[in-house]
């Protein structure tokens, strides 16, 4: 019996287990959503943007490790998804989004709502498909869930002409999915993991550098398994946050530009790197040459390119994480032990020296907002228990500085795009996914304006997000870099103290909220968690704050600059230093 | 150093420009690309010339590995192979040297495939030292244009076991 096209698309989505899908309707793609409209055990949700349903769809997936799915018209409907497929790309999230198109005989003539989104997106997709044939159809879906999931996941898109979606054809599932051309090695080389449990029992100063890849393959447990038995201190980059636990003893927090003291020097003093499941990025190795300069590396990543690509890795192993440090942990409990506690005794003394030197803190104050305590005092009212997404700039570094993830999927944040207006969809999404978890967007004033219209769609589907802005009336990052290398001119990074975001939360009949001392910002946290609707909470916070450490772009990451202002450690009320 | 690198691709919509994408999304050099069917109508070889330090032309294999219509993927710096490109030239030699002209066509294996009565169009096949001496030596002879195909390279089976 033949079928519309529509219907196989949203059948085979049931069959790829889909239960939510974020999109927005439009010419191209009516046929979809007139089949939607019944349509039992799926449903839609409407956004306010399709920038906004990418970010939902890569929220949900970040949240859960289940494929996101978004379903956008074509032309501007499907170009607002680029940036949001650019982001999932770059954090290697498995996102499917499936955009319409013009009828075939209409492509390449520049009709109405035409975009050649195949052609724009080749580069920010893992991949993509133009469905011309409609009994193609169910295997494209197939295969683009298979893709997006599988080895290192990404987004895949699928463009959908309207007359494939309006035909009419046979629906036949098929069962197996086999690419030739498409077999991720899961299984890390044998001889080289040897190598590298060789490496690491040889190591007097070794470091573990986790990346998002930990999180990706689920090998959180196995880290820990590694780092415990071993005795390796781990240092989690920003898509790492939350595969080892920020209240673990061996944790140093995260490496890099805005890393931690500890974690820099770390990574700057070892002889050893295990780099696991990352991809040693500018952010977080500063100056190249200067990178660890005495340090072997042992380097576990499913993708092959990122081996070698920015350092030298003296033992690769291609892999997925969990597998590898499976295997890993086996081979290192089988073989000869070291006294693991007494080889690493002096390195984890010289890290405890480093935590206490320099641990992460700021001035408290009495009069004005500090940013971080705000994130302290979310962190103390969630016991840590939530869901937190970021913007990006100044909001996403003090969360991932202080605020205390020990769960994986519990930190949503554009690492590799950077992406303002990603956080508020991302929770939006994140909670959808997760109904009755405490979501939480920390955004600053500039980020939540770039997707502030979801604001609509949080309310309406009843999705009890918070917000909490961290509001310094700038472009807080860029007002940062101006401050420190550009003489204090403060090009074009002002904006003022508009809008009012209580009014805007309460024009979308949201709930806002407003702190403008220290003494409110623990009320105003306990009554948003408390009620059960959306929240804006706005954290009028101290506009000269910055975020330190840092590392100046282009130096090594152990010249870091600290605040001038720092107190000497006894006298900080707030230490935070990483126990 | 220059790499020709020979890669198998799924004749599919799309491909070249996924290729010719990552070349140039990556700012990886490009000297000549040629493509066309294999034995098997749903494969494409694809020979590409390119150059790069070490380290570049590694992630060059790795990136085009990654690409989902890649089957696989044959740097051929290291193998004993044969390569062979194309060139077609028109030349308007004066008078005095057409038949230097062609007795060069005759040295370097050419041949005329089109004349005209101010004109020849000579093909010559070879590996691009061969070609680039041909050229080198016609150009004071008044040539018009010249167009060549890019590089196409296969490996030599070996002869021992």
């Amino acid at each position: 019996m033949k079928v519309s096209g529509a219907e196989i698309v949203v059948e085979s989505l049931k069959k790829e287990g889909v239960t939510h899908i974020f999109g927005y309707p439009g010419g191209v793609v009516l046929n979809l959503f007139d089949y939607l409209y019944d349509a039992k055990d799926i449903k839609l949700l409407l956004t306010r943007h399709e920038q906004g349903a990418t970010h939902m769809a890569d929220g949900y997936a970040r949240s859960t490790g289940r494929v996101g799915v978004a379903l956008v018209t074509s032309g501007p409907g499907a170009t607002n998804t680029v940036t949001g497929i650019a982001t999932a790309a770059m954090d290697s999230i498995p996102i499917v989004v499936l955009t319409g198109q013009v009828p075939t005989m209409l492509i390449g003539n520049d009709a109405f709502q035409e975009a050649d989104i195949v052609g724009i997106t080749r580069p920010c997709t893992k991949y993509n498909y133009l469905v011309k044939n409609i009994d193609d159809l169910a295997d494209t879906i197939r295969e683009a869930f298979h893709i997006a999931s599988t080895g290192r996941p990404g987004p895949v898109l699928i463009d959908l002409p309207r007359d494939i979606s309006s035909g009419m054809a046979n629906f036949n599932w098929p069962e197996k999915v086999q690419i030739r051309s498409y077999n991720p090695t899961v299984e890390g080389n044998r001889k080289m993991i040897e190598k590298a449990v060789e490496e690491i029992s040889k190591s007097k100063k070794p470091v573990i550098i986790a990346g998002g890849g930990v999180i990706l393959s689920g090998a959180s447990e196995e880290l820990k398994e590694l780092a415990e038995f071993t005795q390796v201190p781990v240092t989690t980059t920003l898509m790492g946050i939350g595969s080892f636990p920020s209240t673990h003893h061996l944790s140093l927090g995260m490496p890099g530009m805005h890393g931690t003291y500890y974690a820099n020097m770390a990574i700057q003093n070892s002889d050893l790197i295990v780099a696991i499941g990352m991809r040693f990025d500018d952010r977080v190795t500063g100056k190249i040459s200067a990178f660890a300069p005495n340090a072997t590396i042992v380097h576990i990543d499913i993708d092959p390119t990122s081996i070698r690509k920015n350092v030298h890795v003296d033992v690769p192993i291609v892999g997925d994480c969990k597998n590898v440090l499976k295997t890993l942990n086996q081979i290192v409990k089988a073989g000869k032990q070291p006294q693991w506690t007494e080889i690493r005794k002096s390195w984890l003394k010289q890290l405890d020296d480093w935590k206490e030197l320099r641990p992460l803190c700021y001035k408290y104050s009495d009069t004005v907002i500090k940013p971080q305590y705000v994130i302290e005092k979310l962190y103390e009212a969630t016991g840590g228990d939530a869901i937190i997404t970021t913007e990006v700039g100044q909001n996403q570094m003090w969360a991932a500085q202080f605020f205390k993830f020990d769960k994986p999927r519990t930190f949503l944040s554009s690492g590799g795009l950077g992406t303002m207006g990603y956080g508020f969809p991302a929770a939006i999404g994140a909670q959808v996914a997760n109904p009755g978890k405490t979501v939480i967007d920390i955004a600053g004033d500039g980020s939540i304006q770039m997707n502030i219209q979801e604001l609509a769609t949080a309310v309406i589907y009843e999705l009890p997000v918070k917000v909490a802005i961290l509001n310094n009336r700038y472009l807080g990052m860029v007002r940062q870099w101006q401050e420190l290398f550009f003489k204090e001119r403060y090009s074009h990074s002002h904006l003022n103290t508009v809008p009012d975001f209580v009014k805007v939360a309460e024009a979308y009949s949201a709930v806002g909220l407003r702190a403008e001392k220290p003494s409110e910002v623990e009320p105003v946290i306990r009554e948003a968690l408390k009620t059960n609707k959306t929240v804006f909470m706005d954290f009028v916070i101290d506009w000269k704050e910055k975020v330190f450490p840092m590392v100046p772009a282009g130096a090594a990451i152990d010249q870091m600059m600290f605040d001038d202002e720092e107190v000497p450690k006894k006298e900080t009320k707030k230490l935070k230093a990483i126990k | 150093m220059r790499h020709t690198i020979s890669v198998q691709v799924e004749n599919k919509f799309g491909v070249l420009s996924r290729v010719a994408g990552l070349f140039s999304g990556r700012g990886y050099n490009i000297e000549s690309i040629s493509v066309g069917e294999t034995i098997d109508p749903k494969i494409s070889v694809m020979t590409i010339v390119t150059s790069g330090e070490n380290q570049i032309v590694e992630q060059i294999n790795k990136q085009l590995n990654k690409l989902i219509d890649v089957i696989k993927v044959q740097d051929l710096f290291d193998v004993d192979h044969v390569e062979r490109e194309m060139v077609l030239v028109k030349i308007a030699p004066p008078q005095e040297q057409k038949a230097e002209v062609l007795r060069l066509a005759e040295i370097f294996r050419g041949r005329v495939v089109d004349s005209s009565l101010k004109t020849y169009t000579i093909e010559i096949t070879g590996d691009e030292k061969k070609i680039e001496a041909f050229l080198e030596l016609v150009k004071p002879m008044g040539v018009k244009e010249f167009v060549r195909s890019g590089k196409i390279a296969i490996a030599r089976e070996k002869t021992k076991s």
